[in-house]
């Protein structure tokens, strides 16, 4: 396992290698144009990139977390959830419990955010909660763990970073040189080097066309090999792939958008927040590989729930072709056994069926925004808002007077 | 000279080896001490649990006497077995783990402690215990055997060999039938 996370990343080392070599370039050449010097234009690159790098990396989580209007819990507010999540670290082998937080939205989906293991959290949305049973729910949390040790976090924050920093750029030099040319051309009087600037300006404008696009297709590119990487080390850790592949389906049938997702945090989800119903995901263009593939490799892991046998079921699925883990992580590991299936009949008696949860969740909701749950003698339950002034509440069931 | 470079060279970088195999072989027998200890921690949460349970259960299942005491017993002598080693411990925590299950499919006979919220957290809390163990058992031997595979291959056996790192020992379910789900008889 340990293996298989170095020598990934040394992949996508490369891969956001590569990137900083496009951002770079660009400001060489824009610094070329414009200042008459290279060495500028790499600079500016550089401060701009580092200024976003330092917003990110003191604020990241938090603006995240934010922006989802995300609400941490504890323990007795959810146990199941919490229980849940800390099989998961354990079974990861990950050392500190991660942060839990819950999104007050119907949509269903997760994400994991925090720079180091030691500093993570999840976040579900309530109706992730609602819809999914114990094993569904422990794929996905094993998905979201995986994406917490296996440093993706890092990793996509900092090809992010460069993404975003290259997109910067280039539109602020797109409008620099639409207007330096409205008001007839610059530095006229430098004569001399008219074929060199000529050139200079030609390259300027192929990498202002270029190089976001192609830093967007690698941030893709190694944003789905890390969804792979996590379903695979998810499989891993329940030792049950069926229990992910069924949560995607469900996933995958409902199609409400996260409403507090953007552009920026999308990878960091268990699915693409904004897919679209009846839209094939585009291959090149997405940051996640379509769910009824990945659906498929889970459910082709007869063998067994090691990175092998994840290995051997996407090649399956692929009809040959080069796997999506390293085979020095294939090797090492030994044989890892499914855990068989509970039968449905069983795991239906024992679990909370579907009307039970939503109402537990739609309590936690309620305790959540601070409303205070009174229990009427005919059994209803009263929420009661946080502002009421009144002592006495009449229930609207059976009109008894209530105690606040 | 040249050769005296070379000598030294050599030197350095077989220490520089000696030394990386030596923290790599720390650092997978630490791993194992963790993993262990986390093993410990659920166990002991489990040996916590269960005379909750007992106590909860029992006003409303008063003809299941034969399972509770079987319970009660096999917690008691896993609680002995702590700290006797790993093939000692676990062979005690296996047979809790089956009185247990027996334990929780005599309980769907029962709706009225079905219903019972205490009953229900009780419930979640040891479910999600049993998965806890298992799951670190899990990562405890996957820990043991890269450890154990770090001891016994080359060349890193010998430094294990002359630093006395000793292989681990699993920690195994005993019998094979405990780790099927427990089957419901009608009869």
């Amino acid at each position: 396992m340990w293996e298989q996370i170095r020598s990934n990343q040394i992949r996508s080392v490369i891969l956001v290698a590569g990137m900083a070599a496009l951002l770079l370039l660009m400001g060489y050449f824009l610094g070329l144009y414009f200042l008459d010097s290279g060495t500028g234009g790499v600079i500016i690159a550089l401060i701009i990139w580092a200024v976003m790098n330092l917003v990110a990396f003191f604020q990241g989580d938090n603006i995240l977390l934010a922006l989802s209007k995300a609400r941490k819990i504890k323990r007795d507010d959810y146990p199941r959830l919490y229980n849940i999540v800390e099989e998961m670290r354990i079974a990861s082998g990950l050392e500190r419990m991660p942060d839990i937080y819950i999104i007050d939205d119907p949509a269903l989906n997760a994400f994991a955010t925090g720079r180091d293991p030691n500093r993570a959290a999840i976040a579900v949305t309530s109706g992730l909660l609602q819809k999914l049973n114990r094993d569904e729910l422990q794929g996905v949390i094993g998905h979201e763990i995986a994406h917490v040790n296996n440093r993706d976090v890092l990793l996509m924050s900092l090809c992010g970073i460069l993404l975003g920093t290259i997109v910067i750029l280039s539109w602020y030099a797109t409008h620099m040189l639409f207007f330096s040319s409205m008001s007839g051309g610059r530095r006229s009087s430098s004569s001399g080097g008219g074929q060199a600037q000529l050139i200079i300006l030609a390259v300027g404008i192929i990498l202002m066309i270029l190089a976001p696009i192609a830093a967007q297709l690698i941030y893709f590119a190694i944003s789905r090999k890390r969804e792979y990487l996590a379903d695979s080390s998810s499989a891993l850790y329940t030792r049950y792939p069926e229990g992910l592949a069924s949560a995607l389906e469900k996933l995958a049938a409902s199609t409400a958008p996260v409403k507090s997702a953007n552009q920026s945090s999308a990878p960091m989800y268990i699915i693409n927040p904004f897919r679209k119903k009846g839209r094939a995901a585009s291959d090149l263009s997405s940051t996640h590989p379509p769910i009824s593939e990945r659906i498929r490799i889970l459910r082709s892991m007869a063998g067994g729930a090691s990175l092998a046998d994840y290995d051997s079921a996407f090649r399956q699925v692929h009809k040959g072709g080069r796997g999506v883990i390293s085979p020095s992580a294939v090797a090492g590991a030994g044989a890892v056994s499914l855990r068989p299936a509970v039968p449905e009949a069983a795991r239906r008696e024992a679990e909370l069926g579907k009307v039970e949860r939503t109402r537990e969740v739609s309590d936690l909701m309620w305790h959540l925004n601070n409303y205070k749950t009174i229990t009427c003698a005919c059994g209803t339950k009263l929420k009661i808002p946080p502002k009421l002034k009144s002592a006495n509440v009449k229930c609207p069931h059976c009109g008894r007077v209530n105690r606040v | 000279m040249n050769a005296v470079y070379i000598i030294i060279g050599i030197v350095v970088i077989l220490l520089i080896m000696m030394a990386s195999t030596y923290n790599g072989l720390v650092r997978l027998r630490n791993r194992v001490r963790n993993a262990w200890a986390q093993i410990d921690v659920q166990l002991k949460r489990r040996h916590d649990l269960i005379p909750n349970l007992v106590e909860t259960a029992k006003g409303y299942m008063t003809h299941e006497r034969g399972t509770f005491e079987a319970v009660t017993k096999a917690r008691n002598l896993a609680q002995k077995a702590v700290g006797t080693g790993v093939g000692a411990q676990s062979k005690a925590e296996g047979e809790l783990s089956s009185a247990l299950a027996r334990l929780l499919v005599v309980v769907e006979n029962y709706p009225d402690l079905k219903a019972n919220q205490n009953f229900l957290a009780l419930q979640e809390e040891l479910t999600s215990t049993e998965n806890k163990i298992g799951f670190s058992r899990q990562y405890y031997n996957d820990s043991v055997l890269r450890y154990n595979n770090k001891t016994q291959m080359f060349p890193s056996n010998m430094m294990a060999g002359m630093m006395g790192f000793k292989a681990s020992e699993f920690f195994e379910v005993t019998a094979a039938e405990e780790r099927e789900a427990p089957k419901v008889s009608f009869s």
